[in-house]
């Protein structure tokens, strides 16, 4: 059908098909993309070219959410206690004490669905842009990029000819969906020929083609089926402790609820048999003492739901989205190198970032930058590079001017020509598998598989032996100045196993050689007997890496090349044959000397994991590196010192003993670790330690650790996005965790803790009194306020205070927070709130209840206006005891709020402006005589609240609230004072010096320990094979580029600075001085 | 969240240097300190002594009398025939004598008190009919369901005022006598201005109607009394026709429900424009002619009269003068407490160090 169409070259084409999922899916439709990727998707709505992953639309919205909030326990809990108000007989609160904020509650949350639907709809669409899951069938790759998809012969002969590529016809079958990124399986059938499809012919989503101008291809997944989708689905929802703290305490709350109106219920039906029915005659009732306890027993339902109250949980989301928004917003977590902001990917974990016990980190591109910088040298046995003036290399006309180095004399030996010091280099340009890019006349690029190598061929240019490009089957240097090219016969490339890489080249002069660079302890093994003489470069962290050289006799060349020939070409142990041929010939090396390659540590790094262990923070490394490389970092990261012994554990299926041996251990490195025991070891301390982890990784290896863990961070702008994707909270930089734990996890939990407290305090005490007014009114279920006030009292007159309350308040401000990393502790010990915590806010609030109950009747009782009238009436009373508990209420927030902005100033006395300005309204002749039933208080608040012995009331209510809470509050800071409270005094009498910036948060202590004993080393190279096979292959070298405009400039590109081979100096821009 | 922003540049995305943003709104951060706290605590005893003993002093100015007559005196008699319901339109009288012996100065104000009668259950409570009291046509004949089961009366009329509240109407009447030396004489009471002005003028209305020639008794025609009534609301102050119906002043005191079930309503004020009353209630002794209507012996109540001077402070209620005399001296034990407790362990700022 889509041949009949009219091809549409435009970059949105959706391509609508039939899906079934026997996956045999014709190809309708060829797509177009020109240069970057285009948006693909198969959907099996067919004039649809719009992806829907928005759960509503319109018309389905609000029964579809109605329908999904009722599922929630708490909305149907409540839904249930409007059913019960209904019943006229049960009904102690008229509808609208439920309604109202059933329906706030309801269109909040709704409100809140709906946005996040739009905004994951725009998102989707965003990565649609991005989103690719196609068959290659040709393109233009000239160069490689970091993972190399090729196009199968029979389709790349389409060209990008629209013409051909419309008259395609064939049919694809393929595996299902699933989430192994490195392999497909599949089969091609064009005109009665099979053809295989495996992972080197398909694009995956989220992937971005570099270096390719175009390319044609047919969409086989789209949306959700995609690999990285079907990766990034989260199989757990996490919830943080505190989440399921709150549904014990909540169940807890219920079953006391139920105990409180059961003895009321009891209550009731005593006081029905031994009084009720004698006060019959003045109330019929109907019923008999059982019954009506039934039915009071329902009543005070209804009356007492407040304990649980609704605006719980909608306040705690609300809270978990501000101190997330808080995160987004924080500059001192923007890394403006690659401008990228600080990011909460979720909105609901925030409270546990205060209660990490353990992190787990990733080490490349986390600690690490991931940018390898050529440091030193050591040729024929002597070493360069000891710090000393920076080298000018104005000289060369093709040096990377980025490029650093701090020895003279190496420059000094190459230029006199030093034939072992130019061999070393030499080796250096052309023992790799870079693609240089050549945009203008000496503005050289490489494109390199692993930063290592960019360094090291970088290195080699910028001392005069410039690669400049290559064929498959030559390269071409520029030797001092001078054009050399080199037949290139073999390419031996680098695995994981070998740890080492040989090209074998013919010189201008006929000369065969074989260069080889390699691991330091594998190139020993294989060096010429007589030879053995190199520098170490221990102690600094560095990665030493050994490069060697052979000349190889023409004729033996012959044979191997030969014999190379028919292991390639072999069908099946390809691998193990080349590996022999491999061995065989690499050997009897001569070494030329040996690079010391560092992989920097990003900034802060050390300093932030000792603020960590300051913190109480355990920090285990998972790094799929060597021991070695692994030891080094633990050493310049200050989590290794001299004085620590060293534990390893080698052995396998010793789960407990390896937790056991570990949590006694100060710090934690592992090493060799995979991505899935990266997780498994996650959930081993999950499962043992019962403590809250943390895990921190920037690569698609982390990214099982990510979804294991508590929490999981991604460090995004290094590695790709999906570590990011998968994660909780992402930004740049390894040292913002600190201040994602220390300030921002510390506040949250702070506040999360203090919001629940006070919140089941003024619940509590709110519901108690109407507990004791039982005993006064014949457990009639009769409430003691007004049933307004019951209706706005969480939702109007206290909720904005609490809500600042649990968004501005700190204990301590952020510099102290860094000055004292002690004060993280509680937070992991539960401290702040705890079942213990509860069971003395329920104290608490027992205790608040009866003096704002009994003291206003003891006052009130029998007592009359100042003008001889009533005041103990119901109306009075009411409002008096409401006035009581929400002036107590408020001053037990002012005592709890350690924080006085001006907006907690304007919240609480603006609630309470809020609260008369209501109360004269409601009970305003106007309100009673518009709506007579539903204001029957008309005039209270003016006859009552002009008595003096009201106000005097209030007053007594207050002081014994409030005082025994301060008296013991300052008992105990003076007796048991916390850390915090010594913070806080600390803090105070510096106030003034903070306020004037004079006192600089205090550079950490760096210890500089670094052992010299043990040489330490590693090879790079370790993360995936090599581009031999394509260097060798040609395909991509076969005909020249067109000449199509380039859609963007490399340069200003922000993958540029992504690119290993540029070296960056690591300061970070200043930020420019705060304004007032 | 990366919103969009127009300065595209290179720190696009770099988020805003606000104090609100960054969390360093300037703020004041309180300690509870030696200097804060104990001072005042120390102020906090002061003041609540200092109040304390002004109370005390007020409440002790005042007076107050009760005489219970539920069964005192010739009411026994009485109490025994309301105890039969057939008795309920049998008018009773009795007379219960008292001594004044010190001068109520000042207003007096005279209240019937009722002990364990449960104004405050949600039932009855709820069991009346607002629109109907605030003279709605409308609920005039059609009552609200609220007022069940005290709707419809046993013809079939809606009651007005319907509901167990009013139903209930307490409707004792009493006569205070002053017996001196120069004889015995009725001591004048207002019987009007005993209702809160918002319930006498807003809340409480006869139905309207159209033609202001009717009587109240036509205004009310086609609804009947309450059950328990001997008198029709538009009859219940035979001497003032215009203290009849809804704006009766002693059904609208009643129909202010009690928060608590023992309470007292006022009846009426003393009238101090006669001698010998233009100071008070002189010493000397006195009687209550009742007239005994309301059955208490149901529910176990009691029924009493209350003569009480007020002051500033309202009626005689000696809870709270006493409770912030004991709470200034809670308040200034503790005070002390905590300052011993500062000045052996956190004077020095020990405890405070690391």
């Amino acid at each position: 059908r889509a041949n009949d169409r009219e091809l549409n070259l435009s970059y949105k084409y959706s391509v609508s098909t039939g899906v079934d999922y026997s996956f045999q899916t014709n190809v309708y439709m060829m797509c177009v993309c020109v240069y970057v990727v285009c948006m693909l998707y198969m959907f099996s709505c067919v004039y649809d070219n719009a992806i829907k992953t928005s759960k509503y639309n319109i018309f389905t919205f609000l029964p579809l959410n109605l329908f999904e909030q009722f599922q929630r326990l708490a909305n149907a809990y409540f839904l249930f206690l409007l059913c019960l108000q209904s019943i006229p007989e049960v009904s102690s609160l008229p509808w609208y004490t439920t309604v109202v904020p059933l329906v706030l509650v309801l269109s909040m949350t709704m409100a809140k669905d709906g946005s996040d639907d739009m905004v994951s709809s725009t998102s989707t669409n965003y990565s649609i842009k991005t989103a690719l899951f196609l068959i290659l069938l040709s393109s233009s790759s000239r160069e490689t990029n970091l993972k190399v998809k090729q196009a199968l012969t029979v389709t790349g002969k389409l060209e990008d000819s629209v013409e051909k590529l419309a008259n395609f016809n064939g049919e694809v079958r393929c595996e299902p969906p699933n989430n192994r990124l490195d392999k497909f399986t599949g089969t091609l059938t064009l005109k009665g020929e099979t053809y295989s499809l495996d992972n080197e012919r398909i694009l995956l989503r989220g992937c971005t083609l570099r270096n390719t101008q175009w390319c044609f291809g047919l969409v086989i997944f789209g949306g959700p089926d995609t690999k990285l989708m079907q990766n990034c689905g989260r199989t757990t929802f996490k919830r943080t402790s505190i989440d399921r703290l709150m549904n014990v305490l909540v169940l807890s709350i219920f079953g006391f609820l139920m105990i409180m109106c059961l003895i009321l219920a009891i209550g009731n039906g005593i006081w029905e048999y031994q009084e009720g029915s004698k006060f019959a005659a003045f109330l019929p009732k109907g019923v008999n003492a059982p019954f009506s306890a039934f039915l009071t027993f329902w009543s005070y339902v209804i009356i007492l739901n407040t304990v649980v109250p609704i605006s719980l949980y909608v306040s705690v989301e609300i809270i978990r989205l501000g101190n997330s928004f808080y995160i987004n917003w924080d500059r001192k977590m923007y890394y403006p190198k690659n401008d990228t902001p600080a990011e909460a990917r979720t909105t609901t974990l925030n409270e546990e970032l205060g209660q990490i016990k353990y992190i787990f980190s990733d080490k490349t591109g986390t600690l690490t930058q991931n940018v390898m910088t050529f440091n030193k040298c050591s040729i024929n046995g002597k070493a360069y590079g000891e710090k000393t003036e920076k080298v000018d290399f104005s000289w060369n006309n093709l040096a990377d001017p980025k490029f650093c180095f701090h020895d003279n004399s190496l420059v000094e030996v190459v230029r006199e020509g030093n034939p072992e010091v130019q061999a070393f280099f030499r080796l250096l340009s052309l023992c790799h598998t870079v693609m240089p890019e050549e945009k203008k006349e000496g503005e050289l690029y490489y494109q390199a598989q692993s930063p290592d190598e960019g360094a090291l061929v970088t290195a080699a240019r910028n001392f005069g032996f410039v690669f400049r490009s290559r064929t498959p089957e030559s390269i071409t240097v520029v030797e001092m100045g001078e054009l050399v090219t080199y037949e290139l016969l073999a390419v031996l490339d680098f695995n994981n196993v070998r740890k080492r890489m040989s090209v074998i080249v013919r010189s201008p002069e006929g000369k065969l050689t074989l260069y080889c660079k390699g691991a330091d302890t594998i190139i020993f093994e294989r060096l010429n007997p007589s030879c053995s003489n190199l520098t170490e470069f221990a102690g600094e962290g560095l990665r030493t890496l050994a490069l060697a050289y052979k000349d190889i006799d023409p004729e033996y060349m012959e044979d191997w090349k030969l014999r190379h020939h028919v292991a390639n070409t072999a069908m099946d142990e390809r691998e193990e044959k080349l590996d022999a041929l491999y061995e065989e010939i690499e050997k009897g090396l001569l070494l030329l000397g040996s690079t010391a390659v560092e992989d920097k540590l990003q900034d802060g790094v050390p300093q932030t994991i000792e603020q960590l262990s300051k913190a109480d923070i355990k920090i285990w490394v998972l790094t799929g590196d060597k021991q070695e490389t692994a030891e080094n970092i633990g050493y310049s990261c200050n989590m290794l010192r001299e004085e620590m012994n060293e534990v390893f554990i080698v052995s396998k299926d010793m789960e407990i003993e390896l937790l056991r041996t570990a949590c006694m251990c100060q710090t934690v490195i592992c090493c060799r670790v995979t991505p899935l025991q990266k997780a498994q070891v996650v959930e081993l301390v999950k499962k043992y330690k019962q403590a809250v982890t943390l895990a921190i990784g920037d690569g698609a290896n982390d990214v099982s650790m990510i979804k294991a863990a508590h929490i999981g961070v991604g460090i995004s702008g290094q590695e790709g996005m999906q570590a990011v994707l998968s994660s909780d909270y992402s930004f740049a930089q390894f040292r913002y965790l600190q201040r994602l734990l220390l300030v921002h996890g510390r506040w949250s939990y702070l506040r999360m803790c203090k919001f629940l407290r006070y919140f089941f305090y003024k619940n509590f005490t709110f519901t108690f009194v109407h507990f004791w007014y039982g005993f006064f009114c014949g457990f009639s279920a009769q409430t003691v306020f007004d049933e307004w006030f019951i209706t706005l009292f969480n939702l109007v007159y206290t909720a904005l205070p609490v809500l600042s309350l649990s968004l501005f308040d700190q204990d301590v401000n952020d510099w102290w927070s860094f000055q004292y990393p002690q004060l993280y502790t509680p937070g992991q010990l539960n401290q702040y709130f705890s079942k213990r915590a509860f069971v003395y806010t329920v104290l608490h609030s027992g205790y608040s209840s009866l003096v704002l109950f009994f003291i206003p009747w003891a006052a009130m009782y029998d007592t009359v206006r100042d003008d001889g009238k009533e005041i103990v009436d119901y109306q009075s009373f009411a409002l008096l005891a409401q006035t009581c508990l929400l002036i107590a209420v408020s001053i037990q927030l002012g005592l709890d709020t350690h924080y006085w902005t001006a907006m907690n100033q304007f919240f609480l006395w603006g609630s309470l402006s809020v609260y008369f300005a209501v109360i004269f309204t409601m009970y305003s002749n106007g309100m009673f005589l518009t709506l007579t039933s539903s204001f029957p208080f008309i005039g209270t608040a003016r006859n009552s609240l002009n008595q003096p012995n009201v106000w005097l009331t209030m007053l007594l209510t207050s002081v014994l609230c409030v005082l025994p809470v301060v008296a013991y509050r300052f008992l105990r800071i003076l007796l048991w004072p916390t850390i915090n409270d010594k913070v806080r005094g600390r803090g105070s009498t510096h106030l003034s010096l903070v306020r004037q910036d004079k006192v600089l948060p205090p550079t950490p202590r760096r210890v500089q320990a670094r052992r010299t004993s043990t040489r330490r080393s590693g090879y790079a190279f370790s993360h995936a094979q090599g581009y031999g096979d394509l260097v060798t292959s040609g395909k991509f070298l076969r005909r020249t580029p067109k000449s199509r405009p380039a859609l963007f400039s490399q340069t200003d590109s922000p993958l540029a600075q992504t690119q290993p081979q540029f070296y960056r100096t690591i300061s970070e821009r200043e930020e420019p001085p705060l304004s007032p | 969240m990366g919103k969009a922003k127009a300065n595209a540049g290179p720190l696009a995305r770099r988020p805003d240097n606000s104090a609100f943003k960054q969390q360093r709104l300037p703020a004041w951060s309180p300690m509870l300190t030696a200097q804060t706290v104990l001072p005042f605590f120390y102020g906090m005893a002061i003041v609540c002594v200092l109040l304390g003993v002004w109370l005390l002093v007020t409440v002790q100015n005042t007076h107050e009398l009760k005489v219970d007559y539920t069964h005192a005196g010739s009411c026994d008699k009485c109490f025994e025939k309301r105890k039969d319901r057939a008795n309920a339109n049998q008018s009773c009288n009795c007379t219960v004598v008292f001594n004044i012996e010190n001068t109520f100065k000042g207003d007096v104000f005279f209240y019937y008190g009722l002990i364990n009668f449960h104004q405050n259950l949600r039932q009855y409570m709820d069991s009346r009919d607002d629109g109907q009291m605030i003279g709605r046509n409308k609920n005039l004949k059609n009552p609200s369901y609220y007022c069940e089961p005290f709707i419809k009366d046993k013809n079939g009329l809606p009651i007005a005022p319907c509901g167990a509240v009013a139903n209930s109407m307490f409707n004792d009447s009493f006569t205070l006598m002053y017996h001196s030396a120069a004889g015995s004489r009725v001591v004048p009471l207002f019987r009007k201005g005993i209702t809160w002005y918002t319930d006498k003028n807003v809340k409480f209305r006869n139905p309207q109607v159209e033609n202001k020639t009717l009587t109240l008794a036509q205004v009310f025609e086609g609804t009947g009394q309450p059950l328990y009534w001997q008198k029709p609301v538009y009859d219940l102050d035979p001497w003032d026709r215009n203290n009849n119906g809804f704006i009766n002043e002693d059904l609208i005191v009643w129909m202010r429900e009690a928060a608590f079930p023992n309470f007292k309503k006022l009846y009426g004020v003393l009238n101090r424009a006669i001698e010998p009353f233009t100071d008070g209630l002189p010493a000397g002794n006195y009687s209550v002619l009742i007239s005994y209507n309301f059955p208490v012996e149901y529910f176990q109540g009691r029924k009493e009269v209350v003569l009480s001077t007020v002051s500033w402070f309202g009626g005689q209620n000696n809870f709270l003068p006493v409770a912030y005399l004991v709470t200034g001296c809670l308040i200034l034990l503790l005070a002390v407490i905590l300052t011993a407790v500062w000045w052996k362990f956190g004077k020095n700022g020990r405890n405070m160090k690391e």
